[in-house]
């Protein structure tokens, strides 16, 4: 039998010492739907839990002086979507925070604990990615800041070093004339893990595109920002002729693998599909309606 | 007053009237059920109790070179470590009993622990007890085991390859002219069905149509995992307590598995949270015991999810080809089919069931029908509410689906034609007595949903699609005993586990026979050493064959009451009446309870009871409307409405009919759109979860429309047909011939996933 240590530290510096101190068997604990359920699979074996949700900055939702938003690492999927603020400024985030898992879950599992899980098809890294999240890590040598299309580095795996932890996320404050948009395909309406998933931001000027981002989940080794898909719409219409022009090149971007969750002909249909259906939900946005959430 | 819309309709084709059967009274589990206080196998903890697991094969196909267990022994908190060396050597000797009674002993003990090789993924290698669950998981990681990998064999088209790696080195092939194959292959047994002229028919023919599908493995997915409790007493009695559709099959099984007196062994049924076939047989309960017999402990063992999916016994995928011959005006003239299921790494797949389902709706004089139960390196398979049949009409009705649409025959006018009826030809079995697939064709033919004109949307790909489905039942043998109590309420002690809420339809058949309320019944699923031979619960027999013996076992108590009033009354026999519930002669009268207190102070306990082995079943028909949406951008179905009508015989507790259907619909449902086993091509099984082995959720299903038609069928008192197996069998077929209605595309593979339906579509544009 394996005896297992739990740490509850109440400072971003106490976390950092306990995390060097003992290396890779350490790890944050946030709401814990991944990281409990990976060690009592045995997928992971974990020494040293890390309970973030002792750390004020870890638990912060709060909105800076510049009107950027700041978003604690651990705090839950549901104060997203009960914060009319924070759902009107990024829609594409709170889309992710409501189809993660069962409300129940939704009361644990948080944003930065899906980022620093680092899978491939992880809800909320599109969305973040769309709306130019930064990461604020921390770590024994002080702090640094991540883009967070430059995270996660392979499935499972991200920028993180031993010691380090993501203490919060800042996501800039949407221009005028912006919406956004996610959705994944399931095969279910529920309890399922994304096929492929697809985020979209548009900045509008009228009908006109002026800045878009794109972002593919399950499509790739790490959640993908298609950045030459939202370049290819900046001057164009907000139209279907356009948002075909991005979807395709999104198809082209993807480079999924055939696995026991989807296959590769059936991800690249995807990829252009949900890419279309993720920029017709952020136009909606943009344009004052809501997106309808068609799978 | 507002509609109860959980209520379905009833479409009787009889006259009887009832005062109990057909009722909708409170079920005798309910409460406890609601409440939580239902015990279940895992509520079992004994004094003393040690916790046994089980080491899994990581290889689909391997030699094991050999098995070092020192390094587990010595680790403090382990009592005991056993291997197949375990097991007495089962020799020639064939199992009893069960679903599937006559194959060698040697496969299901190898199946137990592997003995020598390793036929599949998750196949078991050894079994630890120790002082808790979690030394019991570290003593797993400490026995050493070498293997030697072999090449896997995954599918039957492969596994029947003449140059095919042989997975079992002395399995000869059992040919269906009684003959073994000289040279040993994968295929342990061929079959042929054949009636009429076959050549002859299709000659007749106007159209010919014939087509090939194939299937992925799919499980029953219960809900509660298996587990078993054992404890070998020091004078050879060994007690079991566990989760099974069948304690007497269990108790057999033992005896069999252990070479141990059958009077040794008592085996107690708990609760059971699912089965659909799935627990028709041991896996950890002879484990348990050998553990017990060593330590001398009570030995508690349970599954995860994993284990279940991977080393339990789900439902074959395999082939099935359809060739149907008709005339131009709709008339078969011919039909030919060939079934291929896996049987997983040993003998034993329900190919034969497939093979007398696959064209029983209709009358056919000319058919021909072949199967082949096959062995790949998959785990052994078992049976699945109304086992193969859902393979074998899944493929025939989309065949006369395709048929309907080629001659432009309506598809309900063209099953009204050639229906089977009573009288007519059945494949390897007597020919029919009265059945009700007529009636339920007319029942879904004059349904809301089909009489709906289907509502089309922009940009949706809409369609309706219907199939009919068969399952023959079985009968098998049940017993009952019931117990007069002196206030009149009896103790009905019976041994079908009860899966589908059958105590009460078996109280019910019980109270309407001696003329009392179902609540003055009180019905126990009872142990081994309690009551009399009850086989598995499966075949959808036990409301049939246990609730005959309830029906006989009461008229055995109202003779003896009869009797006992005879003396007391000091009157012939004969001349009392039974009417009501109340016994007369003479101008004296007693109700039950009346009569109960006056034998009682004679000295007077009547105690009713019946075993009893029928055989007229009946069989039992279903018709299901699907109607559907198709995304034909991502492949996506989505189910609409559903409508099933099925022939119930007489329904005894309508609600429990009613849920069955919807059972059987969702399961179905799953079958169709998502499950299916994933395997790398090394043979790992990839999805053993139910995050990726995608069940259907609540989500998934729109509320199931239900009509039962009521055709009695002549072999049962009441007119019972059993009722919770053919309704997964038209489910796939209907979705097929609705997503074909939609699209203009034939699925030819279960399921119908997504990704099969997105490239079905890009192939076809």
């Amino acid at each position: 039998m394996r005896a297992i240590q739990y740490a509850a530290p109440s400072t971003v510096e106490d976390a950092v010492a306990i995390l060097a101190e003992h290396g890779s068997d350490a790890r944050m604990l946030a709401g814990g739907t991944d990281l409990i359920v990976q060690v009592r699979e045995d997928a992971r074996d974990t020494g040293v839990f890390v309970d973030a949700k002792k750390i004020p900055e870890l638990m912060d939702l709060s909105v800076n002086a510049d009107g950027s938003t700041t978003l604690g690492a651990a705090v839950p999927c549901h104060e997203l979507y009960n914060n009319a603020q924070f759902a009107a400024s990024y829609p594409a985030v709170v889309d992710a925070a409501r189809i993660i898992g069962s409300t129940g879950i939704q009361g644990r599992a948080s944003v930065g604990g899906n980022l620093c899980n680092s899978g491939p098809a992880g809800d909320t890294i599109p969305p973040l990615i769309v709306h130019s999240a930064v990461c604020n890590i921390a770590g024994p040598d002080g702090k640094r800041t991540v883009a967070v299309e430059d995270f996660c580095t392979a499935p499972g795996r991200n920028v993180l070093a031993d010691g380090e932890l993501l203490v919060s996320l800042t996501l800039p404050k949407p221009p005028a004339g912006s919406g956004s948009h996610y959705l994944r395909f399931i095969p279910r309406n529920e309890m399922d893990i994304a096929v492929v998933g697809a985020g979209a931001s548009l900045v509008l000027d009228g009908e006109s595109i002026t800045a878009a981002r794109i972002s593919l989940g399950a499509v790739a080794p790490t959640p993908l920002f298609v950045q030459a898909a939202g370049d290819a719409l900046i001057g164009l219409t907000a139209d279907e002729d356009s948002f075909a022009v991005a979807a395709d090149i999104a198809r082209d971007a993807a480079s999924p693998i055939d696995d026991m969750r989807g296959t590769i002909a059936h991800r690249k249909q995807l990829s252009y599909v949900l890419t279309q259906r993720a920029l017709r939900g952020a136009r909606a946005h943009a344009q004052g309606g809501s997106p309808t959430n068609g799978h | 007053m507002a509609v109860d819309t959980r209520v379905g309709q009833t479409i009787k084709h009889h006259d009887e009237e009832y005062k109990v059967i057909g009722t909708r009274p409170i079920r005798h589990d309910g409460l406890e059920k609601v409440t939580g206080e239902a015990r279940y196998g895992s509520d079992i903890n004994l004094p003393g109790q040690l916790h046994g697991k089980v080491l899994r094969s990581p290889h689909a196909h391997a030699r094991i070179v050999s098995i070092d267990t020192s390094r587990a022994e010595a680790l403090d908190g382990v009592r005991a470590v056993i291997t197949s060396a375990a097991f007495p050597d089962p020799g020639d000797k064939l199992t009893g009993g069960g679903e599937a009674p006559g194959l060698p002993l040697k496969f299901k003990s190898a199946n137990m622990l592997a003995r020598g090789k390793v036929h599949y993924h998750g196949h078991a290698i050894a079994a630890v007890a120790a002082a808790n669950p979690h030394v019991a998981a570290e003593a797993l990681k400490l026995i050493d085991v070498e293997y030697e990998v072999l090449d896997p064999v995954l599918e039957v088209w492969d596994a029947m390859k003449s140059d095919a790696p042989v997975i079992i080195e002395d399995l000869y092939t059992a040919r269906a002219d009684g003959t073994t194959a000289e040279e040993p292959s994968n295929v342990a047994a061929e079959m042929l069905y054949e009636v009429g002229d076959v050549d002859a028919g299709f000659a007749e023919a106007d159209l010919v149509v014939d087509r090939e599908f194939t299937f992925g493995v799919v499980h029953q997915g219960y809900i509660e995992t298996h587990n078993a409790t054992a404890h070998w007493l020091k004078d050879g009695h060994l007690h079991v307590w566990c989760s099974s559709q069948g304690a007497f099959t269990i108790r057999q099984e033992l005896a069999d598995l252990l070479d141990h007196p059958i009077t040794k062994i008592h085996v107690v049924p708990m609760e059971i949270g699912g089965g659909f076939g799935g627990k028709t047989t041991a896996y950890l309960e002879p484990l348990a015991a050998l553990l017990s017999r060593q330590t001398g402990h009570p030995i508690k063992m349970a599954m995860d999810r994993a284990d279940v999916l991977k080393a339990t016994g789900p439902t074959p995928g395999g082939y099935v080809r359809v060739k149907l011959g008709v005339t131009n005006d709709g008339m078969i003239t011919a039909g030919y089919a060939n079934l291929a299921f896996d049987a997983g790494g040993y003998p034993g797949s329900v190919v034969g069931a497939g093979c007398r389902c696959v064209f029983a709706p209709y009358n056919m004089p000319n058919a021909k029908v072949e199967g082949f139960d096959v062995v790949v390196n998959k785990p052994k398979t078992h049976a699945y509410r109304a086992p193969g049949a859902t393979h074998a009409e899944f493929a025939s009705e989309t065949v006369v689906d395709e048929i309907c649409r080629t001659l432009d025959i309506d598809p309900v006018e063209f099953r009204l034609k050639n229906s089977a009826k009573e009288g007519d030809w059945q494949l390897a079995m007597p020919p029919y007595p009265r059945i009700g697939h007529i009636e339920c064709m007319e029942a879904a033919r004059d349904s809301a949903q089909w009489q709906t004109p289907l509502e089309t949307a922009p940009g949706k790909k809409r369609g309706r699609g219907i199939a009919s489905g068969f399952w023959f039942n079985i009968g098998f043998t049940s017993s009952v005993t019931a117990k007069l109590n002196s206030d009149g309420s009896v103790t009905l002690l019976e041994g079908s586990t009860d899966i589908g809420g059958t105590r009460t339809s078996i109280a019910m058949q019980f109270a309407e026979t001696l003329g009392i309320s179902v609540e003055d019944v009180d019905p126990i699923v009872a142990d081994t050493d309690s009551v009399g031979q009850t086989d598995v619960t499966g075949g959808s027999r036990v409301t049939f064959a246990t609730g005959l013996a309830a029906h006989n076992a009461a008229n055995d108590m109202k003779d003896q009451i009869v009797e006992g009033l005879a003396d007391l009354w000091d009157v012939a026999a004969d001349s009392i009446s039974h009417a009501d519930g109340t016994f007369s002669a003479n101008g004296k009268s007693a109700t039950v309870g009346e009569a109960a207190g006056l034998l009682e102070e004679e000295g007077v306990f009547p105690i009713g009871k019946n075993t009893v082995t029928p055989t007229r079943e009946g069989g039992a028909f279903a018709v299901h409307i699907a109607d559907v949406e198709v995304d034909e951008e991502t492949g996506k179905v989505e189910v609409l409405r559903y409508t099933a009508v099925q022939d119930a015989g007489v329904a005894i507790y309508p609600p429990y009919v009613e849920g069955q259907m919807q059972g059987g619909v969702v399961q179905g449902v799953g079958w169709a759109l998502n499950e299916e086993y994933v395997y790398d091509d090394d043979g790992h099984l990839l999805n053993a979860s139910l995050l990726d082995y995608r069940m259907p959720t609540a989500l998934d299903v729109p509320n199931i429309e239900t009509i039962i038609v009521e055709v009695p069928n002549p072999g049962h008192p009441y007119g019972v047909r059993g009722v919770g197996e053919v309704p997964i069998v038209p489910p796939p077929a209907a979705m097929a011939n609705a997503i074909h209605d939609a699209t203009g595309v034939r699925m030819s593979h279960l399921p119908m996933s997504p990704a099969r339906v997105q490239a079905a579509l890009a192939a076809e544009a």
